[in-house]
């Protein structure tokens, strides 16, 4: 009889254990349903002073919630130098603030969304989740923000990018590949300008009238590549060779013997560390490339690079973002008082910028009611961020409104291509350390 | 009766063996076109030729005496050290803070020889001590298990050192200084190879000579070649089994800490954390290419994997007309090593024996 | 050994040394001081703090543990034991003095942390318990008393008696887990009780000192009334009959619970349980070709990225696409493929065996992924840039846009592939799989057609693996070539070894472990792989059969360890050379 009861008893427990686990299924299922549409925030009792009529709800804060914003980036792996200077430029713009936003604490939550495309997913999921989330700023790779675009923006979430630079990111036309949803934002140049830039500057500044290109496999190599070589083109160049390395790859002889068949005037390799360093070092062992000028991108501006590729990267050229002023000054000077030194890589202004411009738009749209409840519509955000024109960053004029581009129309673009500039590497770099190096052109 | 015979027989023997055969035909047609193609067009030079010939052999060499420590192991264990990749990283990645504080003294350029000599000690301390551990802690109590679970602590161990290294150093990329005494060509076949790729070669197939004299000539090597064939009755012979397992492991921690110098004489870039994982798998690679447990044919198929990767995507893909084909590189390494593992499937110098025992 | 105790001086001097020395390599990994800001309860303790005492507690507890018979001698040398332990901890002090902080002091002209970067004065000052080098002497005190406190505790909980220790253990064992999965509880309570109840429990990632308490106290109870086995003891007792009823009805309730399982947890949980799902799906068609028929295949990445590309291109709505199915009908062309693909794979293989198979499998998965980012086949597939523009399923109106609704497809996926799996396990193909296992040319002899048998284990694990992909493109709704690396095919080996080959629940649970912890432990960044690299060692150290093994797999390794069982890593006797 004992042992019945025992039966009893565990069915009993499981009973309510499935019932527990659907009661709140069931009462927060109008809110999940959907998630395309509905906001993750609760609207707020009609009986409120203030009532949200935005199109995709408000965040409520009550009195003592902090304003929580979250960063997605990425902190791991071989590309994690981008994250950590955009996690600098955050917490440096947190501090600026006093660590305080209408007059709450900044909680400020960091998710790693790698550089991939499931990790990008992954951490939308994380951050979407959380309904008490306002801004997000990400990711720091094209392939992970591709992945994490939907999910961010049908949760309501406005989203500012410090280093996306697939030009597709802002496209809505899915037939030119877009796949640009709304809330996404970028403070970084897209490709369309650096592309350009590089172009310009291999065929006008350096008089190259040949030039190959090698990636490394990934989109962003990939693309930088393509928009650099067509713009060249069109300059009257002739593109003599489009090679690719793979990640991990430590023999580049082979490829450059291939870009040697030709001597092209200029080479573009808009590619990461180590494969950068490999293919500056080896390129003086082979015959046919003497004349040939080597230019990297952003991707290789890092301190170490200079030092790792040796005697022959200088005279080489790497074109990047290229930040100045007081204001740029001024933050320099506040990473080294916080971290120490400079920051490992060249994006942390419009980290910054895009940090800044959130805090912005929320204290331009919050709405506090009697009780000091504090609402925040989403899609207002989202249109705040986008009206923001002529602000003034460190990166230079920011303009999120909509660009053209040839043929395509960008949507949520707010870097002008001002802050872009041609580095020249030197003896100065490579055997003193010194960095960054010295910019020799600017569109 | 005689038909269901006659059935099996045609599927048994002449239906796969008939495919292989077509597709080994087809294989050679495709390179025999692709090499046409790429030599009448005469896009390189001999020179250039040459030049990827050696720089392809200075890449094998390294790739030979990492697998060196595959096939030791393999032949003893039978099991892939996963984690031999890391045991070369170890050495490399230590030694080269060592050979920047020396460029940064000056000891390097007042004495190279000297300098270097120092970094291959530490590399194949640091890198030896690493293999014991790991035979140690991994690999030691699981001696028994099922094959496929010490192949799991193996690519978890290289998780470990992965990680371990990468916490302990810090993930900004090093390079090794470069060493003014090996700077400079030497002229071959009318093509100017660097001399530190002669270098290294030839330092390579000197460890190789060595290694071949140890295991073929003295007491101990006599040993790991008995150990190699049954344990049990080695056992019997009055053979200590742990220490010849854990010399083994030794042997192949100290050609992979020398390998990792080697690397970094000839290719000073790319030192971190991951720098052991690609070679590792393409020694692995090397090591089945030429025979695995053969020592031997781990050399030959370490310098083999080396040319092959070298010179044949643009020997034959581009002949082809395959756009940016050294991207392809690795692909076409792999599928070099398909075809060859149909040709003889115990590898080029693999027993049948080898076969056997896996 | 075992004649012949060891003197007590050697075991507080082991312990202490090894335990000292995890301490040491935690600190120089990084490990201490990256979690030092993470809180684990409210402002006391941080992550950090933990991680540099586990190693102390290690110390502790294996001195007890050798001298047990002896409590008051056992006290006393892990007390010692822990005073050892600090050695390693107090040299690192030493040295980041010498040649990092202070290099004036010996004149040293290398600053150490160039190499060893976490030498830093942060360490510095957790290792002198916030004294820094300006009260050395007292911070090193601190450090001596702090360990042997420690190893104290790490002794109690062998010397206790039994009903303490076990409460003691369970109570911390509860609160590290909850606070170190703070982010993962968290989430669960949002769902269940609301914003309101996460503040109660949670002060920004900590535990605070209330809910500690509290959960202390309910885990240090049931420890202490050892619940479970009374429990289990009560089941044991039930009649068989009874037994397999409940057992019914609890299985029922399981899935009624798998059921509602992702309204309960919310969308990243939900994520994490699509990944866990998938991987499961994926394993148990790696588990027919490795499991059941012993086919080491280091390339099952291939097959999932062939699924991933065929359900990509066949629907999608961008310039890649042919054919624009949606995805249902995509799906059974996923299969196909997979199919296809296992056999025209399989087919070169056919003659290898061991690890020359092992590395042309290898050799595939990274020859596919390779083509897959070629430039040579980026007009067809995508190449670099990938696919893009993938919808998501539409089921009956409802757009499975989010990881909730995906988790059901992995749920069916799954369901399906385990009731195959069930159904060629005990089918004539499933058995004449495990004797060409156990030994080809005995099979053979059989009359078993190894051609055959070997191309249906390649073909329907492919067939899975190619599902998991096609549905993985789905809901990911874009695909880069550099997803589908190494790292897939040997993180789904390793889930079915760790599970237990050949076993169903064995997949599950290795999949939860292997697959769904990382996603869980997000915030340790790159430590995830150290962490997990050593969790494979330590579980194939602990249980080389694996979590769950299949029963006639278990048998047969324990009849080998009892009976003269010939070790596989040794040549057989007699064979033919």
């Amino acid at each position: 009889m004992n042992k019945k009861v025992f039966a009893i008893l565990s069915l009993l427990i499981f009973a309510s254990m499935i019932l527990v686990a659907c009661a709140p299924a069931a009462t927060e299922a109008p809110a999940e349903e959907p998630p395309a549409e509905e906001p993750p925030a609760e609207e707020p009792p009609a009986e409120e002073a203030f009532e949200c009529d935005d199109a995709i709800g408000c965040v409520e804060l009550a009195p003592d919630d902090p304003v929580h914003i979250a960063s997605m980036l990425t902190i791991s792996g071989a590309t994690s130098f981008l994250g950590e200077d955009s996690v600098g430029a955050i917490e440096i713009a947190i501090d600026d603030r006093g660590g305080t936003l209408l007059g709450r604490d900044i909680q400020y939550t960091s998710e790693d969304s790698l550089c991939s495309a499931e990790g990008g997913q992954t951490a939308a999921t994380k951050v979407a989740s959380d309904p008490t989330i306002l801004g997000v700023i990400g990711t720091n790779c094209s392939a992970a923000m591709t992945a994490a675009m939907d999910t961010i923006s049908s949760a309501g979430l406005s989203i500012l990018s410090p280093s996306n630079t697939a030009p597709t990111l802002t496209l809505d036309d899915p037939a030119a590949g877009g796949t640009f949803k709304p809330g996404y934002f970028r403070i970084c140049h897209t490709d369309f300008f650096q592309g350009a830039v590089a172009g310009e500057f291999a065929y006008n500044e350096l008089g190259a009238r040949t030039l190959a290109t090698i990636h490394d496999g990934s989109p962003y190599a990939d693309q930088l590549q393509e928009v650099m070589a067509n713009r060249f083109m069109e300059l009257g160049g002739e593109v003599t060779f489009q090679g690719a390395v793979n990640v991990g790859d430590t023999d580049m002889r082979a490829v450059l013997t291939s870009v040697a068949a030709d001597s092209p005037d200029a080479l573009y390799f808009p590619i990461f560390e180590p494969e950068g360093p490999f293919i500056v070092a080896q390129s003086s062992e082979i015959a046919g490339l003497e004349n040939t000028i080597l230019i990297g991108a952003d991707g290789l501006l890092v301190d170490s690079f200079p030092e790792n590729s040796g005697p022959n990267a200088v005279g080489m050229y790497l074109t990047g973002p290229f930040v100045t002023g007081a204001a740029y000054d001024e933050f320099l000077a506040k990473w080294d008082a916080k971290f120490g030194g400079v920051p490992p890589s060249g994006f942390h202004a419009f980290a910054y910028d895009g940090t800044n411009i959130l805090f912005d738009a929320i204290e331009a749209v919050a709405v506090t009611d009697a009780d000091g409840t504090t609402y925040v519509g989403r899609q207002a955000l989202r249109d705040a961020i986008k009206a923001t024109a002529d602000y003034d960053g460190v990166s230079g004029k920011v303009d999120c409104s909509d660009k053209q581009f040839g043929e395509f129309t960008s949507k949520g673009d707010c870097a002008t291509g001002e802050a872009l500039g041609v580095f020249e590497i030197t003896e100065a770099e490579v055997d003193d350390g010194n960095w960054p190096p010295e910019v020799i052109y600017t569109p | 009766m005689l038909k269901g015979f006659l059935d099996r027989y045609l599927e048994r023997f002449s239906w796969v063996s008939f495919f292989l055969r077509l597709f080994q035909i087809a294989a050679i047609i495709i390179i025999v076109v692709g090499v046409y193609n790429t030599l009448t067009t005469a896009k390189y030079t001999n020179a250039q030729w040459v030049t990827l010939v050696f720089a392809g052999l200075a890449q094998g060499s390294i790739y030979a005496l990492i697998a060196l420590g595959y096939t030791l192991v393999y032949g003893i264990l039978l099991m892939i050290n996963f984690a031999h990749g890391e045991v070369y990283m170890a050495g490399a990645f230590t030694a080269v803070f060592l050979a920047n504080y020396q460029a940064e003294s000056g000891f390097l350029a007042r004495s190279p020889w000297l300098a270097i000599l120092s970094w291959l000690a530490l590399a194949v301390v640091v890198s030896t001590v690493i293999a014991i551990l790991l035979e140690r802690i991994a690999y030691r109590p699981l001696r028994n298990a099922p094959r496929l679970v010490p192949l799991i602590t193996a690519i978890g161990a290289s998780f470990v050192l992965q990680y371990t290294f990468r916490g302990f150093y810090g993930t900004v990329f090093r390079s090794y200084p470069t060493v003014p005494a090996l700077q400079g060509t030497v002229n071959v076949f009318g093509a100017q190879v660097p001399l530190v790729q002669l270098v290294v070669l030839i330092a390579a197939i000197i460890l190789m000579v060595i290694l071949y004299f140890f295991v073929d000539r003295t007491k101990r090597g006599k040993a790991m070649r008995s150990v190699s064939e049954d344990h049990d009755v080695s056992r019997l012979m009055g053979i200590n089994i742990d220490r010849i397992i854990v010399t083994t492991f030794a042997l192949g921690g100290a050609l992979a800490g020398a390998a990792g110098i080697f690397n970094g004489l000839f290719r000073p870039q790319g030192v971190f954390f991951f720098m052991g994982f690609f070679p590792g798998l393409k020694a692995f690679t090397a090591a089945v290419l030429g025979g695995i447990g053969n020592v031997r044919g781990a050399f030959i198929g370490g310098l083999l994997l080396g040319v092959i990767e070298s010179l044949f995507p643009n020997l034959i893909l581009e002949g082809l007309g395959i756009p940016a084909v050294n991207q392809l590189r690795d692909a076409f390494g792999f599928t070099m090593l398909v075809l060859i593992l149909i040709f003889r499937p115990q590898g080029i110098f693999g027993e049948r024996l080898a076969e056997k025992k896996a | 050994m075992e004649e012949k105790p060891r003197p007590t001086w050697q075991i507080i001097l082991r312990s202490g040394i090894l335990g000292g020395g995890i301490a040491a390599y935690l600190c120089l990994v990084g490990l201490v001081e990256a979690f030092s800001e993470r809180f684990l309860i409210g402002s006391f303790l941080t992550l950090g703090e933990v991680m540099l005492v586990t190693g102390i507690l290690i110390a502790g507890l294996l001195t007890a543990r050798e001298l047990k018979d002896n409590k008051i001698l056992a006290t006393g040398s892990s007390l010692l034991s822990g005073v050892v332990s600090s050695l390693p901890l107090i040299l690192l002090i030493f040295i980041t003095m010498l040649f990092v902080l202070r290099p004036e002091i010996l004149g040293a002209t290398y600053n150490l942390r160039d190499m060893f970067v976490n030498l830093s004065p942060e360490l510095v000052e957790i290792l002198t318990l916030g004294q820094g080098l300006d009260n050395l002497a007292l911070g090193i005190l601190l450090l001596i008393l702090l360990s042997a406190l420690m190893s104290l505790l790490g002794a109690a909980f062998v010397l206790l008696p039994r009903r303490w220790s076990l409460g003691l253990i369970s109570g911390i064992a509860w609160v590290l887990v909850i606070g170190i999965f703070s982010d993962t509880v968290s989430q669960i309570v949002r769902q269940v009780a609301g914003q309101g109840m996460i503040r109660v429990i949670f002060v920004n990632e900590a535990l605070t000192p209330q809910a500690a308490v509290i959960i202390f106290a309910i885990a240090f109870v049931t420890g202490f009334f050892s619940v479970h086995t009374r429990i289990q003891t009560r089941w044991e007792g039930i009649p068989q009959t009874q037994q397999s009823r409940t057992r019914m009805i609890l299985l029922l309730a399981a899935f009624g619970f798998l059921l509602v399982l992702p309204w309960v947890v919310g969308l990243f949980l939900s994520q994490a349980l699509f990944t866990v799902g998938l991987f499961v799906m994926m394993c148990l068609g790696l588990n027919i070709v490795v499991g059941y028929a012993g086919l080491l295949d280091l390339g099952y990445v291939a097959f999932f990225a062939f699924g991933a590309y065929t359900m990509g291109i066949l629907t999608t709505t961008g310039s890649l696409g042919r054919g624009g199915l949606n995805f249902w009908m995509a799906i059974p062309f996923c299969i196909l493929v997979g199919v296809v693909w296992g056999l025209i794979l399989g087919f070169p293989v056919l003659r290898l065996r061991g690890d020359y198979l092992a590395i042309v499998t290898l050799g595939f998965g990274e020859i596919i992924r390779i083509l897959a980012l070629s430039d040579w086949l980026a007009p067809f597939e995508g190449g670099a840039q990938g696919v893009l523009h993938i919808p998501y399923p539409n089921f009956l109106g409802i757009i499975f846009d989010s990881p909730q609704y995906m988790y059901y497809v992995v749920i069916a996926g799954g369901l399906i592939a385990a009731f195959v799996t069930i159904r060629l396990r005990e089918s004539r193909l499933g058995r004449q799989w495990m004797a060409m296992r156990e030994d080809e040319d005995v099979a053979e002899a059989m009359g078993i057609n190894l051609v055959q048998t070997k191309l249906l284990a390649f073909a329907i694990g492919a067939s899975f693996g190619a599902l998991a992909g096609g549905v993985w493109a789905a809901r990911l709704g874009n695909i880069f070539p550099h997803s589908f690396n190494l790292l897939i095919s040997i993180n789904a080996l390793a889930v079915i070894i760790i599970g237990g080959m050949g076993s169903i629940p064995g997949v599950i649970i290795g999949a939860l472990v292997l697959v769904g912890m990382p996603e869980l432990l997000r915030e340790f960044t790159e430590y995830r792989y150290l962490m997990y690299g050593i969790l494979l060692i330590i579980m194939m150290l602990v249980r080389p059969e694996g979590l769950l093994p299949e029963a006639t797999r278990r048998r047969e390794l324990h009849t080998g360890e009892d009976e003269n069982f010939e070790p596989v890593s040794q040549q057989p006797v007699g064979s033919d050379r």
